[in-house]
């Protein structure tokens, strides 16, 4: 997983699919930022074009850790299955999710 | 399990995998393949792929005991329905009788169970699940493209 840095926000770049075959890497990845001393995140899924309840398991831990130590997490970028996905299962309810990146590094502003 | 033996009829494409998840990219290109070659839209294709995922890992974690099994994939691309069928010789295994998950529970009481189906159920036109001979039969099919 690629991560880019913009000032105290560290953007998370996730791959194409975040399925049961890579989420144990997505996860991984997540929890270098989190040990790294992360607390503000944007998930950028704009190359994402497929997430299934494995993907949302570890986007459900990040949430859960982050909401704990009082960090803040949007994701962004999403296109129509990966929405679909999101609003089928009620996620899109748990996290702030904002149309392009530049909209939610704004939120950090 | 050979695909001879697994007692379904019919034209169709059948390939025996092992149970276990390593196997579902090779079961996803199987399936995309043969819909696409029906004509079903892209983004059904994805949804397909996504109800495929959901239910495999959901037989290769509850249907089998150590040590792992086969699933048998089975498509039958028919005139008004293109039909997966995911056939395994585990303990028996209803996936829809796993409970919905609460959809408007909040992040900390939101809980995972279920999760799976529930959105393989909501992507599909049909779930059905039978128990057949000594085997586990997840019907998932799609109508017309």
């Amino acid at each position: 997983m690629d991560v880019e840095t913009v000032g105290e926000v560290r953007v998370a770049i996730l791959p194409a699919r975040v399925d049961a075959t890579s989420a144990g890497d997505v996860e991984g990845g997540f929890t270098q930022l989190l040990e790294a001393g992360a607390r503000s995140l944007v998930v950028d899924f704009g190359g994402t074009e497929y997430v299934s309840s494995a993907g949302l398991r570890v986007f459900l831990a990040v949430l859960k850790s982050l909401e704990k130590s009082d960090g803040r997490i949007v994701l962004c970028g999403m296109q129509p299955f990966v929405a679909d996905v999101f609003a089928i299962s009620g996620f899109s309810a748990l996290f702030e999710i904002a149309a392009a990146r530049e909209d939610a590094l704004a939120l950090f502003a | 399990m050979t695909a001879a033996e697994s007692g379904v009829g019919g034209a169709a494409v059948e390939r025996v995998f092992d149970a276990n998840v390593d196997v579902i990219p090779g079961v996803i290109a199987l399936v995309a393949g043969e819909a696409g070659a029906w004509g079903l839209h892209p983004r059904r294709i994805m949804q397909l792929e996504l109800a495929v995922e959901e239910a495999v890992v959901n037989i290769c974690l509850y249907a089998y005991e150590v040590p792992p099994g086969e699933l048998l994939v089975r498509i039958e691309a028919g005139d008004e329905r293109f039909v997966v069928e995911l056939i395994d010789e585990g303990v028996p295994f209803d996936p829809l009788t796993v409970g919905e998950p609460d959809v408007r529970a909040g992040a900390q009481e939101r809980g995972l169970g279920g999760l799976g189906i529930f959105l393989a159920r909501r992507v599909m036109d049909e779930v059905a699940y039978r128990r057949e001979a000594s085997r586990n039969v997840l019907t998932l099919a799609m109508r017309q493209a």
